[in-house]
């Protein structure tokens, strides 16, 4: 499969990590040019040598995501810091773009589960830590 | 009427200032705590603190019953989730939004949030206005109703400079609205006589220009 990740975040880069590891081609955007540090961290090899690609690009800019290969993308994973990025970023890629698997994700539990509704493939790590913290702290 | 404004900065603020002087109803929501605080002192209970892009923030200034939400935040993304929302998740007939950066333009439009209001492409309308390069000039597009209006002025020697309305050659699907001259405006008539120097308004389909200016070119000069 060919993933594109836009945000090399903790999160961003370390499914592109995993994901390259698991034999599948990767594509990461980031506004960030330093941010590519996260995805040579310690591997073996430079991001590139793995075979990963990496383009400097702010999310809303087309021309940065059309560069990084969204058109041929399958799976596409809005993981920027920012929740409004991220969705706006998410619905461009479902609906301009038609890439088959869209994920994206929303700290913000309201909004993650009303987009959840609309169709989007929402992660909301708030509300993960949410259930795990009141499964811990009401536990007997 | 309703109306929740989201942002406020110079446009919220101002517009905000301007509903309430006509008697609306207006909430004004602004996320920055100095700012707010600022805003606050003027507008009193009529602006709220909060992310406008959050549900709860949104529900808590009423928008179930808002006739109006208008995002005017510096950030494009927050405008469009807002109005997307507000129309979508709260059924909120008209939403109006701001657009900070033009080239976000068709980012609003694919997600549906229109009408979508460009600062950047108003002035360069009105700079159009001014200073009309091509003699053509875009006063109003209609976009869900796939139609425009345009101005244009009549060229010396042109093909349409004397002739009546009905004997200027237009395409299908245009048509002369008002005829400016001498800073008067008036609606014609079939046999009322464009003159060289008048500024016509043309209503139109939108893409079919290019078959209208060359009947208003100087001299017969192919306009552009």
């Amino acid at each position: 499969m060919f993933i594109l990740i836009v945000g090399a975040g903790r999160v961003g880069s370390a499914v592109a990590k995993r994901a390259l590891d698991a034999g599948h081609e990767v594509s990461v955007v980031d506004s960030d040019p330093l941010s590519h540090e996260r995805l040579d961290k310690d591997q073996s090899t430079t991001w590139e040598d793995a075979g990963g690609r990496f383009t400097v690009g702010a999310a809303l800019e087309v021309d940065g995501l059309i560069d990084a290969g969204i058109e041929e993308a399958d799976v596409f994973l809005a993981a920027t810091r920012g929740d409004n990025t991220n969705l706006v970023i998410a619905q461009l890629a479902q609906r301009q773009f038609n890439v088959p698997r869209v994920v994206v994700r929303v700290a913000d539990p309201g909004r993650a589960a009303w987009y959840a509704e609309q169709g989007l493939l929402t992660i909301c790590p708030t509300q993960i830590a949410i259930d795990q913290a009141e499964q811990v702290v009401l536990a007997p | 009427m309703y109306v929740i404004i989201a942002g406020a900065g110079k446009v919220g603020w101002n517009l905000a200032r301007e509903l309430i002087a006509k008697d609306r109803e207006v909430t004004l929501i602004e996320s920055n705590h100095g700012r707010y605080r600022v805003v606050e002192e003027e507008l009193e209970h009529a602006v709220q603190y909060g992310d406008a892009t959050e549900l709860w923030v949104l529900e808590r200034a009423g928008i179930q019953r808002a006739d109006l939400v208008i995002a005017v935040t510096g950030d494009d993304e927050d405008n469009i989730l807002i109005c997307q929302v507000a129309k979508e998740k709260y059924g909120c007939e008209r939403i109006v939004a701001r657009v900070n950066n033009p080239r976000n333009l068709p980012h609003f439009k694919l997600l549906g949030v229109q009408p979508a209001v460009s600062a950047t492409d108003l002035i360069l309308r009105l700079i159009e206005h001014e200073v009309p390069e091509y003699g053509l000039v875009q006063l109003l597009a209609l976009e869900e109703e796939h139609l425009e209006i345009i101005e244009l002025e009549v060229g010396k020697g042109s093909a349409a400079a004397g002739r009546r309305v009905q004997d200027v050659v237009l395409p299908d699907g245009s048509l002369i609205i008002s005829v400016l001259r001498h800073g008067a405006g008036f609606v014609p008539k079939a046999d009322s006589v464009v003159e060289a120097g008048d500024q016509v308004l043309l209503i139109l389909d939108p893409g079919i220009e290019g078959d209208i200016t060359p009947q208003f070119a100087p001299n017969g000069a192919e306009g552009s």
